[in-house]
């Protein structure tokens, strides 16, 4: 781990109800994840990552253990204590983009800043920004459906990072990219993290996608195999 | 801003569902509308009605008709002003379908009715000629009778082809006076009556009296009818408003079948507008996901779905709402006024306002608790 743990997981387990089945689905995780970190969590279809990012993320909650970030116990936040906690610190990154089809560019990167008391003209500066920074200036009023993948990807990137949360969490971000899309959008992440230092944890089945991590973490069968750290 | 930015894109995102459930909306209000409207002008006789004009009939049945002689004796009660006859003549003018009331009145019965307003000349020229009657403007308007025409009215109770000649149009006070009648003198009517059937001469049908006092009509009503007990014709009198009343009880049971069919129609449009809501909520579950996953409150994803709802039927509604008196309008035209007096009224509007907005409240509970209870993991697995 390369810096003081800004993610810490103590010994969370996880399981699902499936009809009258109870399926376990993270057993006994202990993880750190130092602050400036860029983890890649890898494993098998149902190993459980997806489940270990919801849960770091805020937006599912462990049957048991603890789950730190930046020092606060997030398992223990009421849901509405949780939203706002999520709008502050977590910037997501989706598979299939997961962009407002009725809002432009501008206004789909805009949206989390609804959420803060930044004046319009404050907003307005900081979309601008971000635009820039995912080279998609050119573009800011087009409607996600008159974008290619790869260009969504980037409006969610600058979405993710335009309340300069103190986590990015991406799940599978390349999985419905091509190649030279999945490139661009890898090294948008890569540039994130060195240049803003930004923490990031990314969800993949791709080993390539995976390379460009600092660190892969494996799991299976909800259990973590080990830690490969850069 | 944002929310009203989103709420509505999203009222306009299909288009076509949005237009046909506007149209939809929008047909419903009318209807409803309409529908109230036409309850309205079943009460219209009535609600013109006074009470301060009392009426006399026989008590076993308005068919049934009162001697000739009682006018004296009820003038003879203390708080009458004015008694007047009336007699229901029920005749055809050319076709069955032409229908119009036409009655046999005696000279002073136009004092018992202000609102009824006759220029002196044609008053004047009315009493004058035995054959003469008075027509209702809106009756005028129908048949374009003008004065001096001749109009023959074929006699259903009291045999013949009977020709009056116009010497007056009734105009209303105001716009709630029914104009659709044919008044004539019943003189004219007793004395062919007496020539042609001596028996059914010197009766009257009902008599219409005025009061002194209106509070007193209660007691005036008991004394009248008191002075008639145990006589060979009891009678019943009433206010005016009531005795009209009675003839609307008549029809209560199409009165009512009309209120359920207009509710029946609000509730029809409630439903499809809650599955117009229920299915874009279905399909937006991811996007709810995600703006929860974001930080947004259920509260903003609830208010999300009762804008778009309320949006979508406002504007329903409102063009519902304004189509209303045109097609009011046109409805009166079509029906050959049936309806002498069908306007809508404020009170009409303000029902079709609450019913907009009774349908998109309703219409987004369901979908509002699906967006606000969405999980977001689920969520965000969901298929759009």
């Amino acid at each position: 781990m390369s810096a003081a743990p800004l993610v810490e997981i103590s010994h969370v387990a996880k399981s699902y109800r499936r009809g009258v089945q109870i399926v376990p689905v993270l057993t006994d995780i202990t993880l750190e994840i130092g602050e400036g970190d860029f983890i890649a969590l890898m494993g098998p279809s149902g190993s459980g990552k997806s489940t270990l990012l919801n849960l770091i993320a805020g937006i599912d909650r462990p049957d048991s253990g603890e789950l730190r970030v930046d020092g606060l116990d997030i398992t223990r936040l009421p849901e509405a204590a949780l939203a706002e906690w999520r709008a502050a610190n977590v910037g997501f990154i989706f598979q299939f983009y997961n962009l407002m089809p009725v809002l432009t560019a501008f206004e789909n990167i805009e949206l989390p800043l609804v959420l803060t008391h930044l004046t319009r003209r404050e907003r307005r500066e900081r979309v601008g920004l971000a635009l820039e920074m995912v080279s998609l200036a050119d573009r800011m009023h087009h409607y996600p459906s008159e974008l290619s993948g790869g260009q969504q990807q980037r409006v969610a990137i600058a979405r993710a990072l335009i309340t300069d949360p103190t986590l990015i969490v991406a799940d599978e971000p390349t999985g419905d990219l091509d190649r030279a899309s999945a490139e661009e959008v890898l090294s948008m992440m890569q540039r994130l993290n060195m240049e803003l230092g930004k923490t990031i944890i990314m969800v993949t089945h791709d080993a390539h996608a995976a390379g460009a991590a600092k660190a892969i973490v494996h799991l299976e069968k909800g259990e973590l195999i080990d830690g490969k750290f850069r | 801003m944002y929310l009203l930015k989103l709420i509505a894109r999203n009222a306009l995102r299909h288009k076509l569902r949005t237009i046909l459930t506007v149209v939809g909306l929008t047909i419903a209000v009318l209807a409803y509308g309409l529908l109230n409207t036409v309850v309205d002008a079943w009460y219209a006789g009535a609600a013109a009605a006074s009470n301060a004009r009392l009426v006399t009939r026989n008590a076993i049945s308005l068919v049934f008709p009162l001697p000739l002689s009682y006018e004296s004796r009820i003038r003879g009660v203390d708080g009458v002003t004015l008694v007047a006859r009336s007699n229901w003549f029920g005749g055809i003018y050319r076709e069955p379908k032409n229908f119009f009331a036409q009655f046999a009145v005696s000279d002073n019965y136009l004092d018992l009715y202000p609102e009824l307003v006759l220029p002196a000349q044609q008053r004047s020229d009315y009493l004058r000629d035995r054959k003469g009657c008075l027509v209702g403007r809106q009756l005028a308007n129908q048949f374009g009778f003008k004065v001096g025409d001749v109009i023959p009215i074929k006699g259903t109770i009291y045999p013949g082809t009977w020709e009056f000649v116009v010497r007056g149009i009734l105009d209303g006070r105001d716009e709630t006076t029914i104009t659709r009648q044919l008044l004539f003198h019943w003189e004219f009517l007793n004395e062919t009556v007496r020539k042609k059937t001596p028996r059914q001469a010197d009766q009257v049908g009902v008599y219409v009296f005025g009061v002194s006092n209106p509070d007193d009509a209660a007691a005036i009503s008991r004394s009248v009818d008191s002075v008639f007990k145990n006589s060979l014709a009891e009678t019943l009198t009433e206010t005016e408003q009531a005795f009209q009343l009675g003839f609307v009880a008549m029809s209560n049971q199409i009165i009512a079948a009309i209120r359920v069919v207009s509710y029946v129609v609000i509730v029809i449009i409630m439903a499809v507008m809650a599955n117009a809501m229920a299915m874009s909520a279905r399909e937006r579950t991811v996007e709810y996901a995600t703006l929860k996953a974001l930080g947004f409150g259920p509260a903003f994803l609830a208010l999300l779905v009762f804008g778009e709802s309320i949006a979508i039927c406002a504007i329903g509604g409102s063009l519902g709402i304004l189509a209303t008196p045109p097609a009011a309008s046109l409805f009166k035209q079509a029906t050959g006024g049936v309806f002498p007096i069908f306007n809508v009224s404020v009170e009409t509007i303000e029902l079709q306002a609450a019913c907009t907005l009774a349908i998109g409240l309703a219409a987004a509970i369901v979908p509002a608790l699906h967006a606000a209870r969405v999980r977001i993991v689920e969520g965000l697995r969901a298929i759009g």
